[in-house]
């Protein structure tokens, strides 16, 4: 076993790095649908998923139990090999675009051997992103034709439009943070924006945060642009067909998709994993604030559960208290508080973002199909043109003469 | 010119023996989401129950039976969205390069070059505006 380490170490560190982030992805996915459900309730003046777990907290798994041991009817009529591609395609391309993505500052130390805090470290991470994410719309395009239904036909052709249509606005509202650094590396954006809130993208590149916003929740396919899955006039677009885990998996897929967009919108826009302060000494002391939000949350946590009103919650969540609590002990260590910073303050601004999504969600009627063709045609595409030219123009004038 | 991208281009003796070892992790997530996507979709086939019908086979048209064929001709505008894309996508994608070599380029020579090419790409625009192209009602 040492042997084979010692030879393959990298093979081990890349399979290692992989599993965990493909097992952390999984997971927020999962929860990210209870995070949805709970926040639209309250919004609504529900209390969303309560029953299975303290708080609903099981109801992912339960979800995943029931998907799994479901009936899977496959109808007559269909393309066999095309409808057992689609969602196939769908969930293996949305979990693997997180790998260019970097999750931490410089370089961690694994197995003896120094390597980067992402899965892959590329010069060109920014087009692996939109090559990958490009591809997107074969899941939903295949689903729709493979399906041998009405409603799945057209829900899969509205979609490829769509997706299509803001994918232009996506690419073009990207150019303005090239243009600023000249680089196609992930890495490479974020460390140009070391230094606090002032040196974020998002100010000289709001319009292009708009721009790069919008078009997103375009492409993924959610409110208010959800037209391919527009239940009062398609029944469920074009997954209508689809049952079991063949459903769940472009569930999932859609989710991790989101993931992945609130992880484009902090890298790009955000600073990345760099803390929102700036790194002067009077600043110094916010390296601890990951550990006292674990330890001010956890104390909550363990006080509200005592009095939660089932006898498994009162048990469950004074313990998934008490385990926050210690975390947050836990990341206030020397050693272990420098390594906390870039992944919890990148954590943070990617549940953020992920908020705003479900905020929209929660407040906006969905868009009909002609304002959404014309929103993006004559809206997006002359807005992300005009930051690219205003962004180059001033990018020019600010450089010294030569 | 040389001097100026050179720190970018990541020197990938600490991490792999060539350059293209960078980009065998990213092969390996690829592997591994695809492995499991396929565990999950044989999965829910071996462990579901299965009692296929005639009824369940038809196609869902809200109770009733299916009428006619369901892959029947569409509207001829989805074709024309994916045309326009096409041509619209290969010239945003120059964007990219002319993007990369900015600062190199001599001052605004860069910007009204790419003026240039955004008037001829907006002669384009205007016509399809002007055509109706992109007028979804029409």
């Amino acid at each position: 076993m040492g042997d084979f380490l010692a030879a393959n170490a990298l093979l081990v560190i890349a399979i290692v790095k992989v599993v965990v982030v493909v097992f952390v992805l999984l997971t927020a996915v999962a929860y990210i649908t209870w995070f949805e459900r709970k926040v639209v309730a309250h919004m609504q003046g529900r209390w969303g998923p309560e029953r299975v777990g303290p708080h609903g907290l099981l109801q992912p798994l339960a979800d995943g139990a029931k998907f799994l041991f479901k009936e899977d009817p496959t109808p007559a009529g269909i393309d066999r090999f095309v409808y057992f591609l689609a969602p196939f395609l769908a969930l293996s391309l949305a979990l693997s675009t997180i790998a260019v993505i970097p999750l931490g500052p410089g370089q961690i130390e694994l197995f003896g051997h120094r390597t980067w805090f992402s899965v892959a470290e590329l010069n060109i991470s920014l087009l692996v992103v939109f090559a990958i994410t490009a591809l997107s719309v074969y899941g939903v395009a295949l689903a729709g034709w493979a399906s041998n239904s009405k409603y799945p036909l057209l829900g899969g052709l509205r979609s490829s439009a769509q997706m299509l249509s803001y994918e232009l606005s996506l690419t073009m509202s990207v150019v303005g943070i090239v243009l600023l650094t000249n680089t196609f590396s992930l890495r490479d954006i974020v460390e140009a924006q070391r230094g606090g809130v002032g040196r974020w993208f998002v100010i000289p590149q709001i319009l292009g945060f708009v721009c790069f916003f919008i078009s997103a929740l375009a492409e993924t396919n959610r409110v208010p642009f959800d037209l391919p899955e527009a239940e009062t006039e398609l029944v469920a677009g074009f997954h209508t067909e689809y049952a079991s885990f063949k459903f769940a998996m472009f569930f999932m897929a859609e989710y991790a998709a989101m993931v992945t967009v609130s992880f484009m919108v902090a890298v790009l826009f955000f600073g990345g994993y760099f803390s929102p302060f700036p790194g002067t000494p009077a600043w110094h002391w916010t390296i601890y604030l990951p550990a006292a939000g674990g330890v001010i949350g956890g104390v909550l946590l363990l006080l509200h559960g005592l009095r939660y009103h089932t006898p498994l919650g009162r048990i469950v969540l004074p313990v998934a208290g008490l385990a926050l609590t210690g975390v947050g002990v836990l990341c206030a260590l020397a050693g272990v508080v420098e390594y906390i910073q870039g992944p919890f303050w990148l954590a943070a601004k990617v549940a953020t973002v992920l908020f705003v999504y479900v905020w929209v969600r929660g407040t906006l009627p969905r868009f009909r199909y002609d304002q959404l063709m014309n929103f993006g045609w004559k809206f997006l595409l002359p807005l992300s043109l005009a930051n690219l030219v205003i962004t180059s123009l001033i990018v020019a004038l600010m450089r010294p003469a030569q | 010119m040389t001097g100026l991208h050179s720190h970018r281009y990541y020197t990938s003796a600490t991490m792999s023996p060539g350059y293209l070892g960078n980009y065998a992790p990213l092969l390996i997530h690829i592997l591994v989401a695809m492995a499991l996507a396929g565990v999950l979709l044989s999965l829910s086939a071996l462990v579901g129950p299965h009692r296929p019908s005639r009824e369940k086979a038809q196609a869902y048209e809200c109770g009733m039976r299916p009428t006619g064929d369901a892959r029947h001709p569409f509207d001829v505008k989805f074709y024309l969205v994916a045309i326009l894309f096409i041509l619209f996508d290969v010239e945003a994608i120059f964007f990219y390069p002319w993007a990369y070599v900015y600062r190199n380029l001599p001052r605004l020579f860069g910007f009204y070059e790419m003026l240039l090419y955004i008037g001829i790409l907006l002669v384009g625009y205007i016509y399809l505006l002007k055509k109706g192209a992109l007028d979804w009602n029409k």
